[in-house]
C-alpha cells in the first residue's frame, strides 16, 4: 500500500518549505532513511528523508515549489502500484474540518495514516494536454517523469494546511491556473512573486518579470557589482524573498514594528579627513568649500557602492536593490526637517557633492525644493554634529533600509601606536531595517565606511 | 452656468454608462446629448438591427424549416415595413430606458450640441457649464460613404445603415459595399425579406476580422441562401442614377457590371471630432483621426479631459466604449480600476448563424509565430444543435501548445453571441483549456461544443 510523502516541520518555526531538489526520482527504489529531497526551511537547507520503503511512485510537487508543512509531496509504494496524482481524498479530508482531526497530528511523522494513504481510484483531474486522461491502470512508475503540474495540486494542500493549523499557517497563494502551470514548468516559487491581478492575484504577466529559472532559490545576492552607467531600465534589481528572509521579516517586525530596527555604532578617527579638508579648502580659497558632511556623504556613497545590500528598499514582498546611490541628506528647517536627495552620488566627485549639498540645503531652508528633489532616496544621512551631539540614533525613512546618524567631531584622548594622543574623532550610528540588512552585513558596511574616512585617499582610489 | 464634477459629452453606450458610474461614485454628473439618449447603438445601430435580424431569423425558419418541424404554413410573406416599425419601438423603448436611468441616478441631461472650451468648460446652446473634475468626450462615430469612387451617400439610391433602418420595404436588388459585421448583418436581413443581395468586400474574404474558417461558413451559408458574395472585389466605378446604381466591380481580374436599386455603404465609420472645439481645448487627434489618448488612463492631451468609445479609437464596439466609460469614471473618482484588456474584447456578428470571437485568429497566431494547437468541434455532432436544426457552425479554440493558454476562440453557431463569454471569462482569468473542460457542461447544450473543442485541442475529443 502506497504511503504519502509529506512536508515535515524541519525546524520548530517552519510553516512551509521550498523543494530545492528531488534526490530521488520517480521510479527510484527508496529505503527508510534515504534522502528524498533537499528542502529550504525558514532557517536552512535540510534533508527530507523517507519514512517508508519501496519505490518512489510519484512527485506531487516540482523542485522549486513551496509546500506548507504537512502537505503531500509524493507517493512511495510498490513498483507498478497506481496512485492518485491529484489526491482528492486529501482535499476532502482536510477541507472538511470534521474529518481533519485524524490527520492533523501526523505532520511530523512524515507519512499519512493508512486510511488517508489509500490511493483513490478516481482519475486525476486532467494533466497537461498532450496526454490522455490519467488511466488508473497505467503504472505510474514506468511513466516518464511527468511534466510538473503540482502547483495546482498543492493548492488543495495549502488549503488543507490552513484548515488544520489555524490562523498561523501559510496563506493561500492566489494565482491564475495559467500562472500556476508556467510557474510549475519553470520551477518558479509563486510565494515569491507579487501579483498584479485582482486582489493581488498572480497572473501571467507577473511571471514575465521574474528573471530566469529558480530565481527565488538563489536570490539572496543582489545583481553583481554596480556598473558605472546603469541604464534607466536597470536602475535596480528586485529580488524575491527567500524563506529565511520572509521569516526574519515576519518575526522581527512582530518584535519591533513595523520596521524592526537595530543600531550599529562605530567610532572613527577623523584626523586625516580634517587634514584633507583643510588642505582642500586652503587650495579652493573662497570658492567651493568642502564640509565634513560632504566628505561623509562621499564616503557613504562609495561604501554603499561596495555594499549594495544596504542600498535597498523594503517592498513588503520583495527587496529592491538600487544600482545607483541616491543619498537623502537630512536638513533642519524652521518647523521640521526635509531630506533633499543627491542623485547618483556614487558617480559624483567630492566637489560636485559639496556644491550640490550646499545648493540643496540653501533651497531647502528657503522651501524652494521641488518634490522630485526630496523624494526617492535610497539611503539617508543625518548629521547633528554641529549641535555638539556626540551620538544619536536616527529613524529610518521607509522604504529605505538604513540611515546613518553622524555625531560631532571632538578632540579626545586616543591610543595611537601605544601612545595616548589627542585626536579628532567622531561617532556614527547606522539604523538598519533588519528585514533587509543583517547585523553582519550592516557591520561590514560600517567597517568600509570607517576605513574610507580614516584613509580619505581611498575615496579617489 | 452650472457646475458639475463631471460633464460627459455624448450620451451613447460609452457616455451614458460613464455618467451612471460617475453618479454611483457620488460625482455630480451631466450628459450632453444632441439627439436621443443611447446614441447610435440604441437608436440606429445595435438594437434596431437585432430586432430586424430576429424577424429575418423567424422568416427563414418558417420558410425553410416549418415543414420539417411539423408546422404547416402557407402564403408566408415578409413585410419589411412592419418589421422596421417594430424595430423602432424596440429602439425607442431602449432610449427611454436610458433616459430613465439618467433620472434614477440624478444625472443632468443637457440637450444640445456640446462644445469644449478651455479650462474644462462645455458650452451647450448659449450656456457654458463647468466641470470641476473632468470632461469626458464620448462623441462617437457616424457612417461614411466613399466619394472617391462616386459612392457619396445620397440617402435615396446610395444609403447607409441610417436610411436602411427606416426603409418601408426591402429593395428588389441591393448591393452592400463592405462585408464586416454591419454589411453582413444587413445582407442577412434583406436577403430574408426577398432582396437580391450582392455583398462586396475589398479584402480577400467577408468578415475579414474574423477567423478564416468563420468567414468560410458564412460565405457558404449566404450563397446557399441565394446571395452573391464577392470577396477580394473592388468597386472601380459607380454610376448613380435617380432610381438605380450601376457598379463596376473588379474581382479576380474580371470586371463585372451590377445594376441595383440601392447601394448600402457599410465600409467603415468616421468619428465625430469636428466643430466641438477640440483643438481650442488642447485635445489633439491621431493621424487616423481619432482623439489621441493615453491608453492607460484614457486622458487626452488636455489635462482633465478624457475620451472614451468609438472616438477614442478601435475597436468601435459599444461594449468596449461602455467599459472605458466605467473605468474613466472610477479613475476620475480617485479609484484604481482594473486596466482594460483590449485583447479580450469579444466581437460578434449577429448574422445567421452568428459569428463570435475573442482573442487571436489562427492567421494572427501564425503571424506572431506562436506555438499553438487548434481544437475544433462541429455542431453537426452536437445533440442540442441537431434537435433545433441549427447544425451550421463550429467551435474553434486555439491554445498555446505548452501551457494551454487560450490564445483565441471562434464560434459560429445559432447562439454564438451568448456562448463566447465562457471563453472570454476563461481568458480574463487565465483559465486554460483544461479548466474550461473541468467545468461540467450541462447536457444537452450548444456550450458542450466549447468543452469538446477544448478537449480536441488536447487530443481528447469525446464525441467525434
Amino acid at each position: 500500500m502506497a504511503t504519502k510523502i509529506v512536508m515535515e516541520a524541519l525546524s520548530p518555526t517552519m510553516e512551509e518549505g521550498r523543494v530545492i531538489e528531488w534526490k530521488k526520482q520517480e521510479g527510484d527504489p527508496v529505503a527508510i532513511g534515504d534522502v528524498l529531497a533537499e528542502v529550504e526551511t525558514d532557517k536552512a537547507v535540510m534533508e527530507l528523508v523517507a519514512r517508508s520503503a519501496g519505490t518512489l511512485l510519484k512527485h506531487l510537487v516540482a523542485a522549486g515549489a513551496t509546500v506548507p508543512v504537512s502537505a503531500p509531496m509524493g507517493w512511495i509504494g510498490q513498483a507498478g502500484e497506481s496512485v492518485d496524482g491529484g489526491s482528492p481524498q486529501a482535499k476532502a479530508s482536510t477541507v472538511n474540518p470534521s474529518q481533519g482531526s485524524g490527520g492533523s497530528g501526523e505532520r511530523s511523522t512524515g507519512t499519512a495514516p493508512p486510511a488517508e494513504a489509500k490511493p483513490a481510484p478516481v482519475p486525476a483531474p486532467s494533466q497537461p494536454s498532450s496526454r490522455p486522461a490519467v488511466q488508473p491502470s497505467a503504472p505510474p512508475a514506468v511513466q516518464p517523469p511527468a511534466p510538473p503540474v503540482p502547483v495546482t495540486l498543492s493548492e488543495a494542500a495549502v488549503l488543507s494546511a490552513a484548515k488544520e493549523k489555524g490562523p498561523v499557517s501559510a496563506e493561500r497563494i492566489k494565482a491564475s491556473p495559467l500562472a500556476r502551470k508556467i510557474a510549475g514548468e519553470r520551477g518558479l516559487d509563486l510565494g515569491a512573486v507579487a501579483g498584479s491581478g485582482p486582489e493581488g492575484r498572480i497572473v501571467k504577466r507577473d511571471l514575465d518579470t521574474v528573471s530566469g529559472e529558480r530565481s527565488a532559490v538563489s536570490g539572496t545576492a543582489p545583481a553583481g557589482p554596480l556598473t558605472a552607467h546603469p541604464s534607466p531600465l536597470t536602475a535596480f534589481t528586485d529580488t524575491p524573498l527567500t524563506q529565511i528572509r520572509k521569516t526574519i521579516a515576519k518575526r522581527l517586525a512582530q518584535s519591533i514594528g513595523p520596521i524592526p530596527t537595530f543600531y550599529l555604532t562605530a567610532r572613527v578617527d577623523m584626523e586625516r579627513v580634517a587634514e584633507a579638508r583643510e588642505a582642500l579648502n586652503a587650495a579652493a580659497g573662497d570658492q567651493g568649500k568642502v564640509s565634513f558632511n560632504d566628505i561623509i556623504l562621499k564616503a557613504v556613497a562609495t561604501a554603499l557602492q561596495q555594499h549594495p545590500g544596504c542600498n535597498a528598499w523594503w517592498q513588503d514582498d520583495h527587496i529592491r536593490y538600487w544600482h545607483t546611490v541616491d543619498i537623502g541628506m537630512a536638513v533642519a528647517i524652521e518647523d521640521g526637517l526635509i531630506t533633499p536627495v543627491i542623485r547618483g552620488a556614487q558617480a559624483k566627485s567630492l566637489r560636485e557633492i559639496a556644491a550640490e549639498s550646499r545648493d540643496l540645503a540653501t533651497r531647502a531652508r528657503e522651501r524652494k525644493l521641488k518634490p522630485e528633489e526630496y523624494t526617492g532616496s535610497t539611503f539617508s544621512v543625518s548629521n547633528l554634529g554641529m549641535f555638539d551631539i556626540e551620538h544619536f540614533t536616527a529613524i529610518i525613512n521607509p522604504p529605505e533600509a538604513g540611515i546613518l546618524a553622524v555625531g560631532s567631531i571632538a578632540q579626545v584622548p586616543a591610543v595611537v601606536n601605544g601612545q595616548v594622543q589627542i585626536r579628532r574623532q567622531m561617532r556614527m550610528t547606522m539604523s538598519c531595517d533588519h528585514r533587509v540588512i543583517d547585523g553582519a552585513s550592516g557591520a561590514k558596511f560600517m567597517q568600509t565606511l570607517s576605513l574610507l574616512l580614516e584613509n580619505p585617499l581611498a575615496l579617489v582610489w | 452656468m452650472a457646475q458639475f464634477d463631471v460633464i460627459v459629452v455624448g450620451g451613447g453606450p460609452a457616455g451614458y454608462v460613464c455618467a451612471i458610474r460617475a453618479a454611483q461614485l457620488g460625482l455630480a454628473t451631466a450628459v450632453v446629448e444632441k439627439d436621443k439618449l443611447g446614441g447610435v447603438c440604441v437608436n440606429i445601430g445595435c438594437i434596431p438591427t437585432k430586432a430586424l435580424l430576429h424577424s429575418a431569423y423567424a422568416l427563414n425558419l418558417i420558410t425553410h424549416d416549418a415543414k420539417a418541424l411539423g408546422i404547416e404554413v402557407s402564403g408566408v410573406k415578409g413585410d419589411y415595413g412592419v418589421a422596421m416599425k417594430r424595430s423602432r419601438q424596440v429602439a425607442d423603448q431602449n432610449s427611454k430606458g436610458a433616459e430613465f436611468l439618467m433620472k434614477k441616478h440624478k444625472i443632468t441631461v443637457l440637450k444640445g450640441m456640446g462644445e469644449l472650451q478651455p479650462g474644462r468648460k462645455v458650452k451647450v446652446g448659449n450656456e457654458v457649464h463647468e466641470a470641476k473634475k473632468a470632461v469626458v468626450i464620448a462623441t462617437g462615430s457616424r457612417v461614411k460613404g466613399i466619394p472617391q469612387i462616386g459612392l457619396e451617400i445620397n440617402k435615396t439610391t446610395v444609403i447607409s445603415s441610417d436610411e436602411a433602418l427606416f426603409l418601408e420595404k426591402a429593395p428588389a436588388t441591393l448591393a452592400i459595399v463592405g462585408a464586416g459585421a454591419v454589411g453582413a448583418e444587413f445582407a442577412d436581413i434583406f436577403a430574408a425579406f426577398g432582396s437580391k443581395v450582392t455583398l462586396i468586400e475589398a479584402l480577400p474574404r467577408i468578415l475579414p476580422l474574423e477567423d478564416a474558417e468563420s468567414s468560410e461558413v458564412i460565405a457558404k451559408s449566404y450563397r446557399k441562401r441565394g446571395m452573391t458574395v464577392l470577396a477580394g472585389a473592388k468597386v472601380q466605378k459607380a454610376t448613380v442614377g435617380a432610381a438605380e446604381v450601376t457598379l463596376e466591380v473588379e474581382a479576380g481580374g474580371k470586371v463585372e457590371k451590377i445594376t441595383v436599386e440601392k447601394v448600402l455603404m457599410a465600409a467603415g465609420r468616421a468619428v465625430n471630432t469636428e466643430g466641438m472645439g477640440f483643438k481650442e481645448a488642447g485635445v489633439e487627434l491621431t493621424d487616423r483621426g481619432f482623439v489621441k489618448v493615453d491608453l492607460a488612463t484614457l486622458e487626452t492631451t488636455a489635462q482633465g479631459i478624457y475620451c472614451i468609445g468609438d472616438v477614442a479609437g478601435p475597436p468601435m464596439l459599444a461594449h468596449k466604449g461602455s467599459r472605458e466609460g466605467v473605468v474613466v469614471a472610477e479613475r476620475i473618482a480617485g479609484h484604481t480600476p482594473h486596466p482594460i484588456r483590449y485583447d479580450n474584447v469579444p466581437s460578434v456578428t449577429y448574422c445567421h448563424p452568428e459569428v463570435a470571437s475573442v482573442g487571436l485568429t489562427e492567421e494572427q497566431c501564425q503571424e506572431k509565430k506562436l506555438d499553438y494547437q487548434v481544437g475544433r468541434f462541429p455542431f453537426t455532432a452536437n445533440g442540442r444543435a441537431r434537435a433545433s436544426l441549427e447544425t451550421d457552425g463550429f467551435v474553434k479554440v486555439i491554445r498555446d501548445k505548452k501551457y494551454g493558454e487560450i490564445l483565441g476562440a471562434h464560434i459560429v453557431a445559432s447562439h454564438a453571441s451568448e456562448m463566447i463569454h465562457e471563453l472570454g471569462v476563461a481568458r480574463e482569468n487565465e483559465f486554460t483549456v483544461e479548466e474550461v473542460d473541468l467545468m461540467i457542461h450541462a447536457h444537452p447544450t450548444l456550450s458542450e461544443a466549447i468543452a469538446e473543442a477544448c478537449l480536441d485541442s488536447m487530443g481528447r475529443v469525446m464525441h467525434i
